[in-house]
């Protein structure tokens, strides 16, 4: 049986493939899917569904859905609304995958179910029931949903990050939730650090390792050892604090890669227009600078919260794409870096799925 | 029966893709597009916000009226133009 790699990549102008074999050097480029629609989210499923979702100013939030590699396409947002008295629904940012039920995340800040392969959605209400919920104020990005984690074993475990209100934890399905940010700072709220109001920019968790969460924040990195009850700080040894996308090795929980982004201030892009990736070995607690292949100089590119992947193969290739439009990859955990796509529209999110043909 | 122009913005949207010109039999705007729904599962929240209300972003023009009642009576023979609105510079 013959595999190839596709790395899954949303952009604000539709869906695109990228493909090569397993050894990863030469790639082709299928799109765009979802009819030119910005797509903040585009995944594979286990059973090789494909789900992209997005939003556009005219016809609203949705989930594509394709079930043969993307040659047709379907979509649905049946269910993805907040009512006749609610927040108008503008985008969906997230979609995850667990034991057949599909989540998505939702700008106004919201969590959705579909449990019939997204023809149908029902809304989570427990989350926006949650005391705190009319005090969640927007970031930069809008107030958005944007990372979904599920327990790899435990259904009625899910922990949701929502851009600025914080991370949440439900153990029963999403009924009741609890706040989860002890730890990480809120520099943009005076005062003594908050329960809730963080500004979480990605937040992961490895399953080999289903306590051990990470998160890139507004104010830091952060990693947590007791399932989001407390964070340390590992931002120390970064050359900044600030970033958006964090990925985890996904054989080696204790390797983690983020890539430091001048302040919110101060353009948020690669430092000093250097493009580098920092890897941790030692689950943040020392860094090593990743630019070989990458642009040292003049490379003024930001990479956006859900723009960081990795794929499964022995020797994990890692990926990274730019709202500039340029999709890097490395296909040796991040040693050296080669420009697999260019011309692009602005990339929004990359995942990579290993496909069996 | 009332004709229908529907954009192709909105018809690509569907795998089994309405025609750009279709015949409704609908007395209301919102039968109208409500009867779009049953044909083509999912035209509904493309085109209505809850309420349901028109899309903002969305305009119809009733024999080159604008018209944003659901509740409008279509008088048979009418022809209706579902356009996205311009947007940008």
């Amino acid at each position: 049986m013959s595999q190839r790699v596709q790395v899954l990549v949303g952009t604000k102008k539709g869906a695109f493939i990228i493909e090569s074999d397993t050894a990863r050097r030469t790639w082709t480029t299928r799109g765009p899917f979802c009819d030119l629609w910005p797509t903040h989210h585009f995944i594979r499923t286990s059973d090789g569904t494909l789900f992209a979702g997005g939003g556009n100013p005219w016809y609203g939030a949705t989930v594509f859905r394709s079930a043969d590699d993307g040659s047709t396409w379907t979509q649905s947002s049946r269910g993805i609304d907040y009512g006749a008295d609610g927040p108008k629904m503008r985008s969906i940012w997230h979609v995850a995958q667990t034991n057949g039920t599909l989540y998505v995340g939702a700008e106004p800040a919201g969590l959705f179910r579909s449990d019939d392969s997204g023809q149908t959605w029902l809304h989570v209400a427990g989350l926006r029931e949650h005391p705190s919920q009319p005090e969640w104020e927007p970031g930069a990005g809008g107030l958005i949903l944007h990372s979904i984690v599920p327990h790899p074993t435990d259904a009625e475990r899910l922990w949701i990050a929502i851009s600025a209100a914080g991370t949440f934890e439900t153990t029963d399905g999403g009924q009741t939730w609890a706040t989860r940010n002890k730890g990480v700072r809120a520099d943009f709220i005076p005062g003594p650090t908050p329960e809730f109001g963080h500004c979480v920019h990605k937040l992961k968790l490895n399953p080999a390792e289903p306590d051990t969460l990470y998160q890139q924040n507004h104010c830091g990195v952060y990693r947590s050892d007791d399932g989001g009850r407390e964070w340390v700080d590992l931002s120390p040894g970064l050359p900044s604090e600030f970033g958006f996308p964090l990925q985890i090795h996904p054989h080696d929980p204790s390797t983690i890669y983020v890539i430091p982004h001048a302040g919110p201030e101060d353009g948020r892009q690669m430092v000093e227009g250097h493009a580098q990736v920092f890897r941790s070995r030692d689950r943040g607690e020392s860094w090593q600078p990743l630019d070989k292949g990458l642009p040292h100089q003049n490379a003024y590119l930001t990479v956006l919260r859900e723009a960081m992947a990795a794929d499964s193969l022995d020797r994990a290739g890692i990926y990274f794409g730019t709202s500039a439009g340029h999709l890097f990859a490395s296909s040796d955990e991040g040693d050296s870096w080669q420009m697999i796509a260019d011309y692009l529209p602005s990339i929004w999110s990359v995942e990579v799925a290993v496909v069996d043909d | 029966m009332v004709t229908v122009h529907l954009p192709r913005s909105l018809v690509t949207l569907f795998a089994d893709p309405p025609p750009r010109r279709v015949e409704i039999d609908a007395s209301t705007l919102g039968d109208m597009i409500a009867a779009l729904d049953q044909r083509w599962p999912g035209m509904h929240e493309r085109l209505c916000d809850p309420g349901p209300r028109l899309r903002e972003h969305i305009n119809v023009f009733v024999d080159g009226e604008r018209e944003r009642d659901l509740g409008a009576a279509l008088a048979a023979g009418v022809t209706v133009h579902v356009i996205p609105a311009v947007a940008g510079g």
